[in-house]
């Protein structure tokens, strides 16, 4: 505010000057012109009335010559100091309007203005650093969640697109390079709420400069950064960048895991989707020859995850010796029928369009679907805005490389346990998830999944928190009792249990809920609201146990309740 | 040497001089201060004070300050004029008059103060 203070002095200074200057000479001619008085006596005007002549002369009001009519001597400098008044007004309004639009003091209004929205945050926020097609599902995510974004882009148009894109919340943004660490900064990077850094610009270059000056400014603050290359991924992690997506290889990791463990494949997309949306069915993709069409970032990840489950693939690369393709390859663009053909695609089971040319990706899927009707089809989709053509290509399956990054950013931030629990399913055979998946079904009603995660803290879970201060022992049993029923169940699944460094897979109903534990769970939306209710709720909570209510108010607690439940409360 | 720093000393140092000028004499005495004396000071301190406009040092800052004070008190001075003999209708007294000349002794001070700084900082640059 105060920059901009003093910009706005600074540059109204010859403004300023000019209209004084011009104002005292016109003052002082008028003083010391001579007049005649309403009896014909010589008088001359004081500086008071000058003044007050001035004043409404030159802002053009005019109330006519006073206190008497003027001689010819006073007209001929009162036209004069007219023409000088209004000029110099004119000029002093016009530089003003002119500051306003200026670019330079735009920037800085709007800088000053970002930094005190982002002072004001009163709740924990992310930094996020490039509005593109990953920053921008992120931050709808978020927002919708409730949770607090702060934008960086350094395309002003992308900042125009946040502000029209209606989100509920205020996300504060600016215009600026996120490299920057003054930028940074005022993003509030060393504001106490500040959860996470996550670099999505789009740029490995400039992802790994704001990793790189987040680490500096603040070491303990979390960084997420999204990267296409394995040297710059490493790069960054050997500066402690917490997470490091690479979404092609993730993209990669899911594929091959749809071959090795369909079920598992399943359990983890079911468990990653975001909760508006519906489930997605079971897809087996055939086991047989598969085409692949280019070989960049995307086709390397493919192939490399396919050969690791010995699924034989035929490679189409136009660009053979940048890409560094295998010596097998068949040099073309895959969008003719003539290379598809001699890729064998009337035999093959399946075809995967990985170009970085949504077009071409199009061209080759519809190509070989002519050839072969009955082949299995998976794209890669560059733009997010072209996913109506893509839908209405009917693809089994599309991974869009920004959907993906955002995805999982969203699953690091909502449940981080979410991780641990994949990780340990893993090691799994597919009959467990297969148990997992028919218990899945049985909890949703709608075809909606949530997945939640709850933290035994003070603020988190007070019921719990402060039950187990008392010395109460609750079980996971309770806490996954219906508040409304305490015979019924909630409809939800412990997934995994947090014990300090004691990871349990699929805890038992009997396990005892410590403090500072993390549970983690799946089920319907009802449940989880349910489950939140319970544990910040002392009066459920003891509902839940005893199958009875203790009474709550003064008048009922001194004269309805009995002895074993009074223990209880004055505990 | 700067055409800037030259306009800006030498409204300084004007602003406080025709200040000077008006306050010299007797204090209550009207014909020794007249009103075109007080209008050019009040003139050239507001020129001065919209030269300090905008300088973000701290000595910059300490002399708009001390100008800031030395436009009010002419302001006032010229108000104590203005409201006595036209909304008061009085004849110019001595008692009057040494409540205008005080008051722009006060501003004379401030002025003195804007130049002594103005006089300090141009020898620590030593240049």
């Amino acid at each position: 505010m105060q920059r901009i203070l003093f910009l706005l002095f600074r540059r109204l200074r010859w403004p300023l000057i000019v209209l004084v200057i011009t104002y005292s000479i016109a003052i002082l001619g008028l003083v010391l012109i001579p007049g005649i008085d309403d009896q014909g006596n010589p008088w001359r005007m004081d500086f008071f009335h000058a003044f007050y002549f001035v004043s409404f002369m030159g802002s053009t009001i005019g109330f006519g010559e006073i206190p008497y009519p003027f001689t010819d001597a006073q007209r001929m400098w009162t036209t004069v100091i007219i023409y000088a008044t209004v000029i110099t007004w004119l000029y002093g309004i016009g530089s003003l309007l002119s500051l306003l639009q200026d670019k330079g003091f735009r920037q800085v209004l709007s800088f000053a203005r970002f930094t005190k929205a982002v002072r004001n945050l009163q709740t924990p926020f992310y930094i996020i650093c490039g509005y593109g097609d990953a920053g921008s599902q992120l931050v709808h995510e978020l927002s919708s969640r409730g949770i607090n974004c702060v934008v960086i882009d350094c395309n002003e148009s992308k900042i125009l697109d946040l502000e029209i894109d209606g989100i509920q919340i205020e996300v504060p943004s600016l215009t600026g390079d996120a490299a920057d660490s003054e930028t940074l900064l005022a993003a509030g990077i060393k504001h106490p709420q500040c959860r996470a850094v996550i670099a999505l610009t789009g740029s490995d270059k400039q992802n790994l400069t704001i990793a790189i000056s987040s680490k500096l400014l603040t070491p303990k603050l979390k960084v997420i950064c999204q990267s296409d290359n394995l040297d710059n991924a490493a790069n960054m992690a050997s500066f402690g960048t917490d997470h490091i997506i690479d979404p092609f290889d993730v993209f990669g990791q899911h594929f091959a895991m749809m071959f090795h463990s369909p079920s598992m494949y399943l359990v983890h997309q079911w468990l990653t989707s975001s909760s508006d949306k519906p489930l997605t069915d079971f897809q087996d993709p055939p086991r047989g020859n598969w085409v692949l069409c280019g070989f960049g970032r995307f086709g390397k990840s493919v192939s490399h995850y396919l050969s690791k489950e010995d699924i034989p693939t035929t490679l189409i690369e136009a660009d053979t010796n940048s890409t560094e393709a295998p010596k097998t390859t068949i040099e073309a663009r895959g969008t003719e029928a003539d290379t598809l053909k001699m890729a064998n695609i009337s035999d093959a089971v399946g075809i995967i369009a990985g170009t970085d040319d949504d077009t071409n990706n199009l061209s080759i899927i519809i190509t070989a679907r002519d050839l072969n009707p009955e082949i299995f089809t998976v794209s890669r989709q560059n733009l997010l805005r072209n996913n109506a053509i893509f839908d209405a290509a009917k693809i089994h399956m599309t991974m869009h490389p920004e959907t993906i990054a955002a995805k999982y950013i969203l699953g690091l931030i909502k449940t981080p346990l979410l991780q641990d629990f994949l990780e340990l399913a893993y090691e799994k055979e597919d009959e467990w998830a297969n148990i997992l998946l028919s218990r899945v079904l049985g909890t949703i009603e709608n075809g909606m999944l949530e997945t939640w995660e709850i933290e035994i803290t003070p603020s988190r879970a007070p019921a719990i928190y402060n039950g187990l201060l008392q010395g109460q022992a609750i079980l996971l049993r309770d806490i996954c009792t219906d508040p409304r029923d305490y015979k019924a169940q909630l409809s939800c699944i412990p997934l995994l249990a947090r014990q300090d460094d004691n990871r349990i897979l699929m805890p038992n109903m009997s396990t005892h809920i410590d403090d500072t534990d993390r549970l983690l769970f799946c089920g319907n939306a009802q449940a989880y609201r349910q489950m939140r209710l319970l544990i910040n709720d002392p009066q459920s909570l003891h509902y839940v146990q005893t199958g009875k209510d203790y009474p709550g108010g003064y008048f009922w607690k001194k004269f309805f309740s009995n002895e074993s439940d009074q223990e209880i409360y004055t505990k | 040497m700067s055409l800037e720093k030259i306009i800006f000393a030498f409204f300084s140092v004007l602003a406080l001089t025709l200040n000077f000028s008006f306050f010299i004499g007797d204090l209550d005495d009207p014909l020794h201060h007249t009103a075109y004396e007080l209008f050019a000071a009040l003139v050239v301190s507001l020129i001065a004070t919209i030269m300090k406009f905008g300088d973000r040092a701290h000595i910059g800052a300490l002399l708009l300050a001390t100008s800031l004070v030395a436009d009010l008190q002419l302001i006032a001075a010229t108000l104590v004029w203005a409201f006595a003999i036209y909304v008061a209708e009085m004849p110019m007294t001595p008692g009057i008059m040494s409540i205008i000349v005080s008051l722009s002794g006060g501003a004379l001070l401030a002025n003195l103060v804007s130049v002594t700084l103005l006089v300090v900082e141009t020898a620590t640059l030593r240049r």
